[in-house]
């Protein structure tokens, strides 16, 4: 398999599907291991790393997924490659720019992806649309079941699974949601939540771009602590508290902003529109940050029904490179795959060619131009 | 205390500054903090995280037989000065090489918790099943104390009395 063969197509758990989605993009697991007998990989010779490597490899490409894998020689593949498989978030920032022989079994339908030779020997992760946490957790588990069969786990009675780091040790579980949450943004409210949420022991990042800045209101939440509490209760307290929590805040949000400030809700969301509409030049931050507010005044009229002169505009608008069965309605996949597409190496590797920034802006801009028509 | 910019709100983010000796305070109120940019950041990266905990550390030989020049991992060969800087250990068996200097580290890095508690691999023996089994029901034991559940700890008492027969 070509990446090619993806990257002109959104994610599956980016195409607006699943419950809570308009606010819960995806739901994400991921589990790190190491295999007993070998040392961590800071100390292994390139010759033990090789050994790892083939060793998870052959085990991975054998297990019953239920889809298509291929797998990827991460230190062999293109650097507009690596950064592609980056922003698709189907391997770690980490693993694309590291050193070293390392690679990635990756299911075509891209729910599921496995490390090899990252920070640790092994990390799986599952990913799926919307508020999906047990479902993801159930799936990685059966799958971690069936790696267990063929290798033995560095593990310990006290220290649980045990990790290059520390911080990881224990479960290994990192469980993270990644949320859109433009009315708090809008109305002001954002650090408090950051706040509380770091107050709680939970990571907060940025979903796209470099870095923690938040780029387009979307936001990571993960957990921290691995050892000493089960997989079980870390996922239920992000699916009975932190989530339903952060829901009501961003619904009550939106809410205030429909019949409070009507006006400064179709002010962000006309200028948006205008501006994606009529640049010639966008970089993708500017495009991540107006694209936001799209997103959520479609999400507006399709999940609370709201209906102003600047939503009814834009959900006017069509999406013209679709051809013959254009939708009637501004879709939020539309939305979403403008969000991915328009990335910087999703933009070159859909070109067939590296470009510079400025093409690139060219390109972005006649892209989003074209999907907003009407 | 009011907010010494729009002297309206409860000043809830108080700034305290010191440059070139001088010491200069701020009060404000949230609203106000936002709008002079001044976000509370208290979120350090791994790394900063690491080397803060085992600098604060006693290096007191007595207190710590392994202390980060003397002790090597006898598996992989690494020390502690090396875990240090890359944040990140040698092998599985560092875990217990230096477990002193580990300990409150890892007790830090995951709020108070030492021990593990969730999934085992299903290869691992009876004999450490029913190991882990007894310190997770003993776990439960003391946090039922302490919450002065009694009928619980009782319940929990017997489970671990006849585990242990």
């Amino acid at each position: 398999m070509k990446l090619t063969d993806i990257s002109a197509n959104i994610n599956e758990w980016f195409d607006g599907s699943g419950p809570l989605a308009d606010i819960v993009i995806s739901s994400r697991i991921r589990l790190a291991r190491n295999i007993a007998g070998h040392k961590f990989l800071s100390r292994c010779s390139v010759a033990e790393k090789s050994e790892i490597l083939n060793k998870l490899k052959d085990t991975l490409m054998s297990l019953e997924l239920g889809d298509k894998v291929f797998y990827l020689s991460v230190d062999k593949t293109s650097l507009l490659g690596r950064h592609f498989l980056v922003e698709r978030h189907l391997i770690s920032r980490h693993h694309a720019f590291g050193k070293g022989p390392r690679g990635a079994v990756i299911a075509q339908r891209e729910f599921f992806t496995a490390m090899i030779n990252e920070e640790d020997h092994l990390r799986i992760q599952v990913l799926k649309g919307g508020c999906q946490l047990s479902q993801c957790y159930e799936q990685i588990n059966r799958i971690d079941d069936m790696i267990e069969q063929k290798v033995d786990y560095a593990f310990s009675p006290r220290y649980g699974y045990l990790t290059a780091c520390p911080t990881n040790l224990g479960t290994g579980i990192r469980v993270s949601v990644m949320l859109h949450l433009p009315a708090l943004k809008m109305t002001g409210q954002i650090d408090k939540f950051l706040n509380a949420t770091r107050d709680m022991g939970l990571a907060v990042r940025g979903l796209f771009g470099e870095g923690s800045e938040a780029a387009g209101d979307f936001y990571q939440i993960s957990n921290q602590v691995t050892l000493g509490v089960s997989e079980s209760d870390i996922i239920s307290l992000f699916e009975n508290a932190i989530i339903p929590e952060i829901v009501e805040y961003e619904n009550a949000a939106r809410n205030r902003l429909l019949s409070k400030e009507p006006e400064v809700l179709d002010d962000k969301i006309s200028r948006a529109m205008a501006l994606l509409r009529n640049a010639h030049l966008i970089s993708s931050q500017e495009a991540l940050f107006l694209l936001s507010h799209l997103r959520m005044g479609i999400n507006m009229r399709e999940r609370m029904g709201a209906s102003t002169p600047a939503i009814e505009k834009l959900s006017g608008l069509s999406d013209a490179g679709r051809g013959t069965d254009k939708p009637e309605t501004l879709s939020i996949t539309t939305i979403n795959r403008l969000f991915m597409l328009t990335q910087p190496a999703h933009l070159q590797l859909n070109y067939g060619k590296q470009l510079g920034p400025e093409r690139r802006d060219a390109l972005r801009a006649e892209i989003i131009r074209s999907a907003l028509h009407g | 205390m009011y907010c010494q910019n729009c002297q309206k709100k409860e000043a809830t983010i108080h700034l305290t500054e010191i440059t070139d000796g001088l010491r200069t305070e701020t009060h404000l109120c949230e609203h106000c903090a936002q709008e002079e940019g001044i976000a509370v950041k208290s979120q350090l990266s791994i790394n900063e995280l690491l080397s803060s905990l085992l600098a604060s550390q006693p290096s007191d030989d007595e207190t710590f037989g392994d202390t980060k020049q003397s002790i090597s991992c006898p598996h992989c060969g690494s020390t502690l000065e090396q875990f240090t800087k890359d944040a990140v250990l040698g092998c599985p068996y560092d875990y217990e090489a230096f477990q002193k200097s580990l300990a409150p580290l890892i007790r830090k890095a995951h709020n108070g918790k030492e021990s593990h508690c969730g999934k085992v691999p299903s290869k691992t023996s009876e004999g450490t099943k029913k190991q882990m089994e007894l310190m997770k029901l003993r776990r439960k034991l003391e946090t039922a104390v302490q919450n002065e559940d009694y009928e619980l700890a009782a319940e929990l008492r017997d489970k671990i009395n006849q585990q242990e027969k």
